[in-house]
C-alpha cells in the first residue's frame, strides 16, 4: 500500500543516521563549497586546498594533538542548499567551525544562522556586506572588492584615463564589483560612459565590445571570473579596440591567460600574490607561504594554483592557529581571531579586530599585468600628464 | 554613477555609423552560424524520428572536450576527426540502448528520455575532465589576428565556422537529395510504414540520423571552441538556443533553420546595441515563445504540413 | 467511497505525525528540517500531478511558478519603503494595515509590507501570470507544449538572475518570518522547528485533500475525459479549454505557495528556485511517482529531495534525477509505486512485436 511505502521508506532513513557521535579525539570543521555548478571556478580549487591542508596537518598530528575531521558539502553555488547544509553542520554534524560559502549569495543567506547559533563562519566569498555590518562569528579571507577597484583607479590616474567602459557578469562576484566600481568612480574623477553586464555563458562578445567602442572609452574594466573574461579580451582586440584592459582579481589563474593567447598582453589586474610569487623580492614578507602553498598544490593536484584556492587556505589557517593558540573552545577561538594580527596568508598580511572582520588592507593587491604570457608585477609609471 | 548611452553612435560621421553597424552584423552572424549548426543537428533527428534531442547541445561539447583531450596527442585534423568519429559512435549508443528497443513509444516520452540523457552526459563530462574550460587552437592564425575591411574586423576562425557549416550543409543537401541512403532517410520520415514496405530499415534509418547529428554537432563544436571554448556545461544553453532556432525556421527544415539561425543571431547582436546586454537571452526565448503561439509552424513552415504532423 | 479517499489522507497524516515523533524520539529532531523543505517541494509536486498526471499537459518551467511567489513575497517583505514614507501609495498601503514596521537582523528600521499582504499579492500575481501565460500555452501540444514551458521557465530565470532589484545573482536575504497567527509562525529558528514541520505538511494535507475532492467531482471527471480524449471530450460539451486553463492556473498557484513559504522557512531566495534543472527534477519526480499518481509522487518526491538537501547525491545531485529520468521513462514510465510494475517489466522484456503504448 502506497502510503505504507512511504512511512517505510522515511522509517528506514530515521535509521542510517547521519550524525556519528563526537569522538573524543578530533575536531570537526564543515565546509561548504560550489564544487561543482556555476561557482566551481571558485569552489573546484577551495575544496581541493582544505582536503590537501587537512591532511598535511593530520600528518603532522593535528591540532593540539586533535586530529581534523573535514566535512564539505558540495553546494552547487545554490543558497537553499547552503541553507540546509549549513543547519546541518551546526546542528547535527556539531562542528567547530565552517568555512565557506564561496558565493556572496550563499553566505548572505547563512551568516543569519550562524551568527544565532554562535558558530564561526569564515567565508571564501568577497562581498562587504558580510563584514560590513559587522557579526560576532562571521568573517572573511578575501580582500574587498572596492580595494580592487580602487588600486584600478588609481592606476587609470596615473595613467590619465576619464572616460571608461564596465563590463560585469551576471553573476553575484560581477554584480559585487559593479557597485564597487560605479560608487567609487566619481572620487577618482572617473565617468564611466557605457555600462554593460553580460550572461556568464556568453560564447562571443563582440557586439558588447562594439558598444564599448562606440561610446569611445579610453579604458574598460571587465569583472568576472568565467571563461568569458577572455572572450571579452579576445573580441575587444579584434575589434579594434585597442585601449588599455582592466581586468578584476578574478582574472588570477593563468589558464584565462592561456585561453585569450596573445590578447591577454598587457591586461592590468589587481590580485594577490601568489601569482607572481616568483619575482617578489626574499624579503617580502608573503614569500615563503606562497612558494610552498604553491608547490604543495601543483604538485599534489597537477594543476595551476589560484588565488581562489588562496582564500581557502588563509580561512583554514586562520582558524588552526587561533585554535592552537586558544584551544577547541568556540568562544575562545572566535575571540583569537578577532584579535589576530599579523598573519601572513596567500591574500596578504590580516589584521584584524572587532570591527574588521576581514584584516586586510589595500596592500594585500598587488599591481599585475600579463607579459609573453606569464604573469608579472606592473611597473610604476609617472603620472601622465592630464591633457 | 555610471551611465549608459544609447545613441552613442555619433550621427555627424556617417561612414563610423555604417562601420559600427557591420560590426554588430559579424557579430550576429558569428552567433547565429553557431546556432544554426546546431539546429540542423535537431533537424536531422526530428525528421528521420519526431524526437526532439535535447541531448543535441551535448554532442557539440563532447566534440570540441574530445578534440581538445586527443590533440595532446594527435596533429589537429586528427584530433578533430578522431572527435567527431567518437561522437558519432557515442550518438549511435545513445539510440541503440535507449531508444531503439522501444516499440512504438509516446515520442514526448523520448524526448523527456533525451532531457534525461543529456543530464547524464554533462555530468559524465563533469566526473572526467572536470570544470576546467577548454579550446582548440585557432586554425589559422592567433586569437588576435583580424581581417580588416576598413574598420569591421572579424576573426579568420569566424570565417572557418562559416564556411565549414556551408560545406557541411551542402554535402548534406547532397547526401539527402542524390544518394540512396539519403533518400532512404527522407522517405522513412514522410512515411516509415511505407518505407518499411519498400524494404528500408526504419530502426537503422533512426540511427544513422543521430550518427549524422552527432557528427555535425561534434564538427560545430570542434570549429567552434576556439571562439566560444567549451565546458561541461557548455551544451545547454547551446542546446536551448539550437531548439529555438529550429522551430523559428521550422522543425525539420534545415535550409530554413540557417535563415532562422542569421536572423536570431542578427537580432540578438543588436539587441545589445538599445538594451541592457543582461537581457539578451529573454529575447532569443520571447522570440521562442512568439513564435510558438502565433506561428507554431515557424516562419518558413507550412502550417498545414506541421498540423498534420503526429505528435 | 467518500470513506475510501478520506481515509487515505488520514493515514497520510497519521504518518506525518508518526515521522516527526519518531525523529525526536531518535533525537533526530534536525532532519525536521530537510523534511519541512521537502514539504514545501511537494506542493509543487502535486499542482504538477494535477497538470500532468490528470490533465496530460507537461510543464518544463514550473519551478518558474514557484521562484515568482518566493520572489515577490521577499521582495514585498525587504524592500525598505521609508525613502518613499510620504508618497501617496505607500501612506494609502500604511491604512490598509499592509505594511509594518519592523527592525532587521541589524537593528536598522524597515519600513516593508507585510508577510500575509505579501503572500497575497504573490498569489494574485502568480494567478494573473499564469492567465496571460496559459492561453496561448495550452493551446499548443506535445513538444510544443514542452518548449514553451521550458521556455517560459527560461524567461522567469533570466529576469530574477538579471535584475539588481531582485538581488540578481546573489538573490535575497534576511526574510522575515512569516506570522500565520499569533503563536504560529514561519520562519528558520531551531525553536520553532516542529511548529514548522506542521505548518508545511499540514499545507500539504490542505493540498491533498483538496486535489482529492476535485478529482472525485465532476471537475475530476471531465479532467480525466481531457486527459483520455481530448476531442471526444470537447465534442461531449466539456469546455477543454477551460478546464485545462483553470487547472493551469491552480497548480501555478500551488507552487507560488510552496515558493512564498519556503521562502519565509529559509529566510531567503536566489535564482538556482528558478533553474531549469529544478523544473527538470519537479518532472522526474512526477515520472518516478507515476503520473497520476499523487501518493508516489509525494513519497518519491519527498525521498529524493529529503536526500539531496542532505548532500546524498554529493556533487552529483543533477545525475540522480537525470538518471531517474531515463530509466523511468524507458523501463516504467508509468512510475515506479503501483502493485503492477513487475509484471509491466515483465511484459516489456517478453513481448516486441508492436503493441500501442499510451501516451503519458
Amino acid at each position: 500500500m502506497r502510503v505504507g511505502t512511504f512511512l517505510a521508506v522515511l522509517m528506514c532513513m530515521c535509521m542510517v543516521g547521519a550524525a556519528p557521535g563526537l569522538a573524543e579525539d578530533t575536531i570537526k570543521i564543515g565546509a561548504i563549497l560550489g564544487v561543482t555548478g556555476p561557482a566551481s571556478f571558485l569552489g573546484a580549487p577551495e575544496a581541493k586546498t582544505l582536503e590537501m591542508l587537512t591532511d598535511e596537518i593530520n600528518k603532522k598530528g593535528g591540532i593540539k594533538g586533535l586530529k581534523i575531521e573535514l566535512i564539505i558539502k558540495d553546494s552547487g553555488a545554490s543558497p537553499e542548499k547552503a541553507i540546509s547544509f549549513a543547519k546541518q553542520l551546526i546542528e547535527e554534524d556539531k562542528v567547530f567551525a565552517i568555512i565557506g560559502p564561496s558565493t556572496s549569495g550563499e553566505t548572505m543567506k547563512i551568516k543569519g544562522i550562524a551568527e544565532e547559533s554562535k558558530m564561526i563562519l569564515i567565508s571564501c566569498a568577497a562581498t562587504e556586506a558580510i563584514v560590513n555590518p559587522v557579526a560576532k562569528y562571521v568573517f572573511k579571507s578575501p580582500q574587498n572588492d572596492s580595494y580592487a577597484a580602487i588600486r584600478i583607479f588609481e592606476q587609470m590616474q596615473t595613467m590619465g584615463i576619464l572616460k571608461i567602459g564596465v563590463l560585469s557578469s551576471n553573476t553575484g562576484f560581477g554584480k559585487a564589483g559593479k557597485e564597487q566600481i560605479e560608487k567609487l568612480a566619481p572620487q577618482y574623477g572617473i565617468q564611466i560612459v557605457a555600462n554593460e553586464v553580460y550572461d556568464k555563458e556568453a560564447t562571443d562578445l563582440t557586439a558588447v565590445v562594439t558598444k564599448l567602442k562606440a561610446a569611445q572609452v579610453q579604458a574598460f574594466i571587465n569583472w568576472s571570473i568565467e571563461p568569458a573574461q577572455a572572450i571579452v579580451i579576445k573580441n575587444a582586440r579584434q575589434i579594434g579596440l585597442a585601449v588599455p584592459i582592466f581586468q578584476s582579481h578574478g582574472f588570477g589563474n593563468i589558464q584565462y591567460v592561456k585561453a585569450a593567447g596573445p590578447a591577454a598582453e598587457g591586461v592590468i589586474f589587481p590580485a594577490g600574490r601568489l601569482l607572481v610569487v616568483d619575482t617578489l623580492p626574499k624579503d617580502n614578507q608573503q614569500k615563503a607561504v606562497l612558494v610552498q602553498y604553491k608547490k604543495d598544490y601543483e604538485s599534489r593536484f597537477k594543476e595551476d594554483a589560484s588565488t581562489f584556492g588562496g582564500h581557502a587556505y588563509d580561512a583554514f589557517m586562520i582558524l588552526v592557529k587561533a585554535i592552537e593558540k586558544a584551544g577547541p573552545d568556540k568562544e575562545k577561538v572566535r575571540e583569537t581571531i578577532e584579535n589576530m594580527q599579523g598573519f601572513i596568508g596567500t591574500g596578504g598580511i590580516f589584521n584584524f579586530s572587532p570591527q574588521d572582520h576581514n584584516g586586510l588592507d589595500i596592500n594585500s593587491f598587488e599591481m599585475l599585468t600579463v607579459k609573453d604570457g606569464k604573469f608579472a608585477v606592473l611597473a610604476k609609471q609617472a603620472t601622465k600628464k592630464k591633457k | 554613477m555610471g551611465h549608459r548611452t544609447y545613441a552613442s553612435i555619433p550621427f555627424f560621421d556617417g561612414m563610423q555609423h555604417i562601420e559600427l553597424l557591420s560590426q554588430y552584423l559579424v557579430a550576429g552572424i558569428t552567433y547565429g552560424t553557431i546556432y544554426a549548426v546546431v539546429a540542423i543537428g535537431f533537424n536531422i533527428i526530428y525528421n528521420a524520428t519526431g524526437i526532439i534531442n535535447f541531448a543535441q547541445g551535448e554532442f557539440v561539447m563532447l566534440g570540441g572536450m574530445t578534440a581538445v583531450m586527443l590533440h595532446t596527442l594527435l596533429p589537429l585534423p586528427l584530433a578533430i576527426l578522431g572527435a567527431v568519429i567518437i561522437t558519432m559512435t557515442v550518438g549511435a549508443l545513445i539510440e541503440i540502448v535507449f531508444i531503439r528497443w522501444l516499440t512504438s513509444p509516446a515520442v514526448l516520452r523520448l524526448t523527456i528520455i533525451t532531457i534525461g540523457i543529456a543530464i547524464l552526459i554533462r555530468e559524465i563530462a563533469l566526473a572526467l575532465w572536470g570544470t576546467g574550460v577548454k579550446a582548440l587552437p585557432y586554425f589559422t592564425g592567433t586569437a588576435v589576428t583580424v581581417i580588416s575591411i576598413g574598420d569591421v574586423h572579424i576573426s579568420p576562425q569566424v570565417l572557418w565556422v562559416i564556411s565549414i557549416s556551408a560545406v557541411m550543409v551542402v554535402i548534406l543537401h547532397f547526401f539527402f537529395t542524390y544518394t540512396l541512403l539519403g533518400r532512404q532517410m527522407r522517405a522513412c520520415a514522410s512515411n516509415r510504414d511505407a518505407a518499411r514496405l519498400c524494404g528500408i530499415s526504419a530502426k537503422n534509418m533512426v540511427t544513422l540520423s543521430f550518427v549524422l547529428s552527432a557528427g555535425i554537432g561534434a564538427l560545430a563544436g570542434c570549429v567552434v571552441s576556439p571562439i566560444t571554448y567549451v565546458q561541461y556545461d557548455s551544451g545547454t544553453s547551446l542546446a536551448i538556443k539550437g531548439f529555438t532556432v529550429a522551430i523559428l525556421g521550422g522543425l525539420g527544415n534545415s535550409m530554413a533553420a540557417i535563415a532562422a539561425g542569421l536572423i536570431l543571431g542578427i537580432l540578438e547582436s543588436f539587441s545589445i546595441w538599445v538594451m541592457p546586454t543582461a537581457y539578451k537571452d529573454v529575447i532569443a526565448i520571447s522570440i521562442l515563445l512568439l513564435i510558438l503561439f502565433v506561428r507554431p509552424s515557424g516562419i518558413f513552415g507550412n502550417v498545414e504540413a506541421s498540423r498534420l504532423k503526429e505528435f | 467511497m467518500a470513506r475510501n479517499k478520506y481515509l487515505r489522507i488520514a493515514i497520510f497524516t497519521a504518518c506525518v505525525i508518526a515521522i516527526q515523533i519518531i525523529t525526536s524520539f531518535a533525537g533526530k529532531t534536525p532532519y525536521l528540517t530537510q523534511l519541512t523543505m521537502a514539504g514545501y517541494y511537494s506542493l509543487v509536486i502535486i499542482g504538477l500531478t494535477l497538470l500532468m498526471g490528470y490533465t496530460g499537459q507537461i510543464s518544463l518551467g514550473h519551478a518558474g511558478f514557484f521562484a515568482i511567489g518566493g520572489y515577490l513575497s521577499a521582495f514585498l517583505t525587504t524592500y525598505n519603503l521609508i525613502p518613499y514614507k510620504d508618497k501617496l501609495v505607500v501612506t494609502w498601503l500604511a491604512k490598509t494595515g499592509a505594511l509594518v514596521m519592523r527592525q532587521d537582523l541589524y537593528g536598522r528600521d524597515i519600513l516593508a509590507v507585510q508577510p500575509w499582504a505579501a503572500c497575497i499579492a504573490a498569489v494574485l500575481v502568480t494567478i494573473a501570470i499564469a492567465y496571460v501565460i496559459g492561453r496561448p500555452v495550452l493551446k499548443l501540444k506535445g513538444h510544443y507544449l514542452a518548449m514553451a514551458t521550458l521556455g517560459f521557465g527560461t524567461i522567469v530565470y533570466k529576469i530574477v538572475l538579471g535584475t539588481g532589484l531582485l538581488g540578481a545573482a546573489d538573490g535575497l536575504s534576511d526574510i522575515p518570518g512569516f506570522r500565520l497567527i499569533p503563536g504560529l509562525e514561519v520562519s528558520g529558528k531551531a525553536a520553532l522547528r516542529i511548529q514548522n514541520y506542521y505548518i508545511a505538511w499540514g499545507l500539504v494535507i490542505l493540498g491533498v485533500t483538496l486535489l482529492t475532492n476535485l478529482i472525485h467531482s465532476r471537475v475530476g471527471r471531465a479532467l480525466r475525459s481531457i486527459h483520455g480524449a481530448e476531442d471526444a471530450a470537447n465534442a461531449m460539451g466539456v469546455n477543454t479549454s477551460q478546464y485545462k486553463q483553470n487547472i493551469f492556473i491552480l497548480s501555478a498557484v500551488f507552487a507560488a505557495v510552496g515558493g512564498v513559504f519556503l521562502t519565509h522557512f529559509n529566510g531567503g531566495i536566489g535564482p538556482s528556485e528558478a533553474s531549469i534543472m529544478k523544473s527538470v527534477r519537479y518532472v522526474a519526480i512526477i515520472a518516478i511517482g507515476g503520473m497520476a499518481n499523487l501518493w508516489g509522487a509525494l513519497s518519491m518526491g519527498t525521498v529524493l529531495n529529503f536526500l539531496s538537501l542532505r548532500g546524498y547525491f554529493g556533487s552529483y545531485d543533477d545525475a540522480v534525477f537525470g538518471f531517474i529520468l531515463v530509466v523511468i521513462m524507458l523501463l516504467a514510465p508509468e512510475g515506479l509505486l503501483r502493485t503492477d510494475l513487475f509484471r509491466d517489466i515483465r511484459k516489456r522484456f517478453q513481448h516486441k512485436p508492436s503493441q500501442e503504448e499510451q501516451s503519458p
